[in-house]
């Protein structure tokens, strides 16, 4: 029992991280119906600023975690300009191809700056840890959640009080009526971007500290996954994108946990396959409405 | 108010409206009818901006639209109801009128303008807090129409709002445009039910396959022998 709520806590901690991702891989598909393969890269790319920040200065994790995001908001907001709003009247396979070529140029350009290989990062918190009878939650799980977690209700204050917010939702559901309520279409979409890509740079300052190594490709699997944590919530749907994310997060430790880590990554995989087959809209997904 | 000249639109190869020349003038409720496939939705959609026409132009109170983006449209005054209603369905009803008024930074106004409109459709107040896909088509109407009074537009532009509704529905739906009328709202109403439109219009415009084809004012038009073969079902 103990050993089970200890991989629990374990899969909070490593879900949330997904969930951050899967929130912006499910907000941009929701705006523009482009599931943003380069979404993944720009998380890697969150996390090695945040270790250049860590190593370089003597900046701890907060000033970290807001320059990591930053950057990755310019990112995510050029990345929208340059690549995808040419193609905004393309067809979808365009754009989907487009987003991976980005991904790729966006791996390996990194490599070519920072090397291929795998480099550590400072450890920012205490080793002190919290037991509760035989379960251990560490300094670096309760930033983990904490942050993610004040994340999410910050977005979730964004996108139901405030006007941009309105206009994202507005615009997810149909562009043609916002434009004929005066919301400017463009300027919602890289709104949108600049939050999703935000959100998966704090990952990646996040999974820096979880994981304690970064690489260039670092991002495709937790990537992959998060895309899978976003589909089974519901793609396009905000809580469906948190839940899926915790629920692939202690899916995934359970796995390691009981079975063997081997199985890990093709237990997620295995699931995608079964909500594709029993529920194709994911948990919290609705039925496209068919329009008038 | 409005004024369209020698309007053409195209979609890909397909010429959709051809040289529509109209106007609508300040107070006036003018009408546009016309069987499906006309062009009516595509008039309206080309004068609020959603599409893009190849030539001629668009003037409000004189001054040039024809290349503005849609929101700056919004800003000078022209609202558009859109065909099919078109209101955000995991909105509540509240949220809808708010971003009816997206542009509007007066707050306090904008409070009692809702309010306003839940005076004029009651059962919208009742209804504040629904989410307005669970309305039903005729309070889908008057969302719609409350909504794109929410702008405060000089010209109000009306797609087929009676589509889909009770006959009893259509008559409060055409009284309401009257009464949006008469309080100052200069009013262009597409419709394909041409007998109602032609009875509250001032004016009226017949639409055939991208072109105007007749002309005249409301009652002109209901009497002419035309009208009454083609969309009235007369004999
Ligand atoms: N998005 C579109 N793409 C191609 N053709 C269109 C499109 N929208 C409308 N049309 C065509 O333009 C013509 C006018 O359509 P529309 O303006 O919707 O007519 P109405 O509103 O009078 O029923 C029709 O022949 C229709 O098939
Ligand atoms: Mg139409």
């Amino acid at each position: 029992m103990d050993q089970f709520l200890q991989q629990i806590v374990n899969g909070v901690s490593l879900g949330s991280i997904y969930a951050l991702i899967a929130l912006g891989y499910t907000m941009i598909y929701g705006i523009i119906k482009l599931i943003n393969f380069a979404h993944g890269d720009i998380y890697m790319i969150g996390a090695y600023i945040g270790f250049a920040v860590t190593t370089y200065t003597n900046l701890g994790f907060f000033p970290a975690l807001i320059i990591a995001m930053t950057g990755c908001t310019v990112l995510g907001v050029i990345i929208e300009k340059v690549a995808y709003k040419p193609l905004r009247n393309s067809s979808r396979i365009a754009v989907l191809i487009t987003a991976i070529g980005v991904s790729f140029f966006l791996e390996y350009t990194m490599m070519f700056f920072v090397g291929a290989e795998v480099r550590s990062y400072p450890s920012l918190f205490t080793k002190r840890a919290f037991n509760f009878g035989d379960i251990v939650i560490n300094m670096q799980q309760i930033y983990i959640v904490l942050t993610a977690v004040a994340l999410m209700i910050l977005l979730q204050f964004i996108v139901h009080k405030t006007k941009t917010g309105k206009a994202m939702r507005a615009v997810s559901v149909d562009k043609d009526a916002a434009q004929l309520m005066g919301i400017n279409v463009n300027t919602t979409i890289s709104f949108t971007f600049a939050i999703g890509s935000a959100f998966a740079g704090a990952a990646g300052v996040l999974v820096g500290i979880y994981y304690n190594s970064i690489d260039p490709l670092m991002g495709m699997m937790p990537g992959l996954k998060a895309f899978v944590a976003a589909v089974f919530g519901g793609i396009g749907n905000i809580p469906g994108a948190m839940i899926g994310g915790l629920g692939i997060g202690i899916m995934e430790t359970l796995v390691s946990g009981y079975g063997n880590s081997m199985y890990r990554d093709a237990a997620v995989f295995a699931l995608l396959i079964i909500i594709l087959i029993v529920k194709p809209t994911g948990l919290l997904g609705k039925n496209t409405r068919e329009k008038v | 108010m409005l004024e369209i000249n020698n309007l053409n639109v195209h979609y890909g190869v397909i010429h959709a409206l051809k040289n529509i020349t109209l106007k609508v003038d300040a107070g006036e409720i003018v009408t546009l009818i016309g069987a499906n496939g006309a062009g009516k939705t595509t008039t309206l959609r080309t004068i609020s901006g959603l599409i893009k026409a190849t030539s001629g132009n668009i003037l409000l109170e004189g001054k040039d639209l024809t290349v503005l983006p849609a929101p700056s449209r919004v800003e000078l005054g022209i609202s558009q109801v859109p065909e099919g209603r078109r209101i955000f369905p995991d909105m509540s009803v509240y949220e809808n009128l708010e971003l009816g008024a997206f542009l509007r930074k007066d707050k306090a106004s904008i409070k009692k303008d809702i309010d306003e409109i839940f005076e004029q459709f009651p059962i919208l107040g009742d209804r504040r807090k629904q989410m307005a896909g669970t309305l039903s088509g005729g309070e889908q109407q008057m969302l719609a129409i409350g909504r794109g009074l929410m702008s405060k537009p000089r010209i109000l532009l009306l797609d087929e709002p009676s589509m889909g509704l009770a006959p009893l529905l259509v008559r409060e739906i055409f009284n309401i445009i009257q009464e949006i009328n008469r309080a100052g709202t200069t009013i262009l109403l597409v419709e394909q039910n041409a007998s109602m439109a032609l009875s509250i219009a001032h004016r009226a415009y017949v639409i055939e396959t991208g072109s105007i084809v007749l002309s005249g004012t409301g009652e002109e038009l209901s009497k002419s022998s035309e009208i009454q073969k083609a969309y009235l079902g007369g004999e």
